[in-house]
């Protein structure tokens, strides 16, 4: 059984609420920090070796001492709440089920930054979760947790719940400070980063939800506590957000010591494959992610088991590997089609590119078209090489990491399952009604590049 | 003329105060919400100017965003909206079954609305409740482990509305 620090009182009757979270030890990380230096805590984050669980797995302690400190510029943190990675709903029930974990996290990170005023950007379909967030709020104002000088400390703070509208590429985080204040997402170039110029041209951090929750058990237990748990760089504990076909999709919070093996199969987590059907490929960090074949998957290029966390699972590179990411572990099964779902993917991304760079905004359209003209039998054997072409060309070329997510899983599913995307080609009827089925795992075709 | 109506001016002060001196053009999404909300589920021009006079911005300013974000409704919209998803995890849980089966039931395409003024239909992507695939958004909340039946349900609970 992996140990808990995030959802351990999840299920608690009432934990949504001030006087059941305070009960159950609540709001303990802040008592304790506020008698810290800010400096301090930066340096226990530090230690804890806790990296950003919003996708890209930046150690968080190094982002918050990159946060510029200049004279009479006020500072920000921004909670980055805009979940929208094909896959991942952890932070949905993370606030949904204990949002005072996030509240509280995010005090402490206010006081360590030296934050007054604190944003929460959660996505707009969020309706309920913003009102949930916003009871929460309303609820440590009452109690002296927000507000001035709070708990005497001296120390001002207040958070703010605000929801976007529909457009995924706001979780970058330059994105969603440009949303935040009132524009189209476009994502800005870099440097300068947020931590010099963010929200209104002052220093910013942006962090994910489940990072800041990470804050309070870091706080609680110490730096080198929480660094104990997991294995090498991946500390502390992971929430997955396990969809697709398995039999107990869901949130589960693990250590990262477990095999992917374990996690996919054991009634502990998702239960094993419905129908007694065979896994084919998963894609186990969010829809960006390279999806990998069943055997890749379980077991490294070099016959070790993969686990869940950062290190394995990007064992191989994209060539044999793939990636954390956000934790978003979307499993197929043997009746699923890798073409359909590649074009299902490039069509979410081509919809929600913003459009800035020309390399995504037309390539993404270019990528969906051609994927859909292979998906209903009108492919040809050159439009393979085309997809392959234009990805690479996205790929790098643009100002935000859009490009590289729509590219990576055209190029992942090629890369592993050229021989199915052929089989498109050669049967363009019988692929209307038909699945491909299981891939040749032994052999996954490599592609040059 | 178009004008919100006080408790929502209320609200739109309050969220303003959330914000330094100045910087009130970061309630525009939050105002937008509300204003849909308001005003018959959608967007219109003289909505979005009234939006930009009271946040003083200009109209464009408020037009690009709008068309910016989906969930802005830049069109008129049936009483309740539909709004399925369809990206991946939602595809490998059936929701192209569902899809059709909403279709063929209300007889629309995909973002058309009945005849009646009820139902829109509309597509989705990645709305973050893939473990709870097949889904719909439908106002404020949403509608999980989709089927059939769950849809007949849910219509006639629109109906009865």
């Amino acid at each position: 059984m992996s140990k808990k620090l995030l959802l351990n009182k999840a299920h608690v009757e009432g934990i949504r609420h001030f006087d059941v979270y305070r009960r159950e030890g609540g709001y303990a990380s802040i008592e304790k920090a506020l008698k810290m230096q800010p400096a301090d805590i930066v340096e226990e984050v530090k230690k804890s070796g806790l990296r950003g669980r919003g996708g890209a797995g930046f150690p968080t302690g190094m982002k918050w001492s990159f946060l510029a400190k200049p004279e009479g510029v006020p500072r920000y943190l921004v909670v980055n709440a805009d979940e929208s990675e094909p896959g991942t709903f952890k932070d949905r029930y993370l606030m949904e089920f204990i949002p005072h974990l996030l509240i509280e996290g995010m005090i402490v990170a206010s006081f360590a930054l030296g934050s007054n005023n604190s944003y929460i950007y959660i996505r707009g379909e969020y309706d309920w979760v913003a009102d949930i967030l916003e009871e929460a709020i309303k609820e440590a104002h009452q109690n002296g947790w927000l507000g001035k000088n709070i708990q005497g400390s001296g120390f001002d703070c207040n958070i703010f719940v605000q929801r976007g509208a529909g457009a995924y590429i706001c979780g970058e985080e330059t994105a969603l400070l440009e949303s935040l204040e009132g524009k189209r997402g476009n994502p800005r170039i870099k440097p300068p980063f947020p931590a010099v110029k963010g929200l209104w041209g002052c220093p910013t951090v942006v962090n994910n939800v489940e990072t800041i929750a990470a804050v309070v058990p870091i706080i609680n237990e110490g730096g080198d506590e929480y660094a104990k748990i997991g294995i090498g760089r991946s500390t502390g504990t992971k929430l997955i957000s396990a969809c697709g076909n398995i039999n107990k999709p869901g949130v589960y919070e693990i250590d990262m010591t477990i095999s992917v093996e374990e996690f996919i199969f054991s009634d502990e987590y998702c239960g094993g494959i419905p129908n007694g059907k065979r896994l084919k490929a998963c894609i186990p960090g969010g829809s960006s992610v390279p999806i990998v074949p069943a055997n890749l998957l379980l077991t490294t290029a070099k016959g070790e088991k993969r686990l869940m966390n950062y290190e394995s699972l990007s064992d191989g590179g994209f060539a044999t590997g793939t990636m954390m990411g956000s934790g978003g572990f979307i499993v197929l099964d043997e009746d699923q089609c890798i073409v359909k779902h590649t074009y299902t993917l490039a069509r979410f991304y081509r919809h929600e590119s913003c459009g800035q760079c020309s390399p995504c905004r037309e390539g993404t359209g270019w990528m969906e078209k051609i994927l859909q003209k292979i998906e209903t039998g009108k492919g040809e054997m050159k439009d393979i090489d085309l997809l392959w072409d234009i990805q690479r060309r996205i790929e790098g070329n643009t100002i935000c990491p859009l490009g590289d997510a729509a590219a990576w899983p055209v190029a992942a599913a090629i890369r592993h399952f050229r021989d199915e995307f052929e089989w498109h080609v050669k049967n363009p009827e019988k692929c209307l009604t038909q699945n491909y089925g299981l891939a040749n795992y032994a052999d996954p075709i490599q592609v040059a590049g | 003329m178009i004008q919100f109506n006080e408790k929502t001016i209320s609200r739109v002060n309050e969220i303003i105060a959330r914000y330094p001196d100045g910087k009130q053009k970061s309630a525009l999404i939050p105002v937008l919400h509300l204003a849909q909300v308001e005003f018959d589920g959608w967007l219109d021009t003289p909505v979005m100017d009234y939006v930009a006079a009271l946040l003083k911005i200009t109209p464009i300013e408020v037009y690009e965003v709008a068309s910016f974000y989906s969930m802005f409704n830049l069109k008129p919209v049936g009483k309740h909206v539909f709004e399925v998803c369809q990206t991946g995890p939602c595809m490998l849980r059936g929701c192209d079954d569902i899809i059709d089966y909403i279709k063929k039931k209300l007889n629309i395409k995909v973002g058309e609305t009945t005849a009646d003024g009820m139902f829109t239909l509309k597509t989705v992507e990645c709305l973050g409740a893939c473990g709870y695939a097949p889904m719909m958004q439908l106002g404020k909340h949403y509608r999980e482990h989709l089927t059939k039946e769950s849809v007949d349900q849910i219509i006639e609970e629109c109906r009865n509305k």
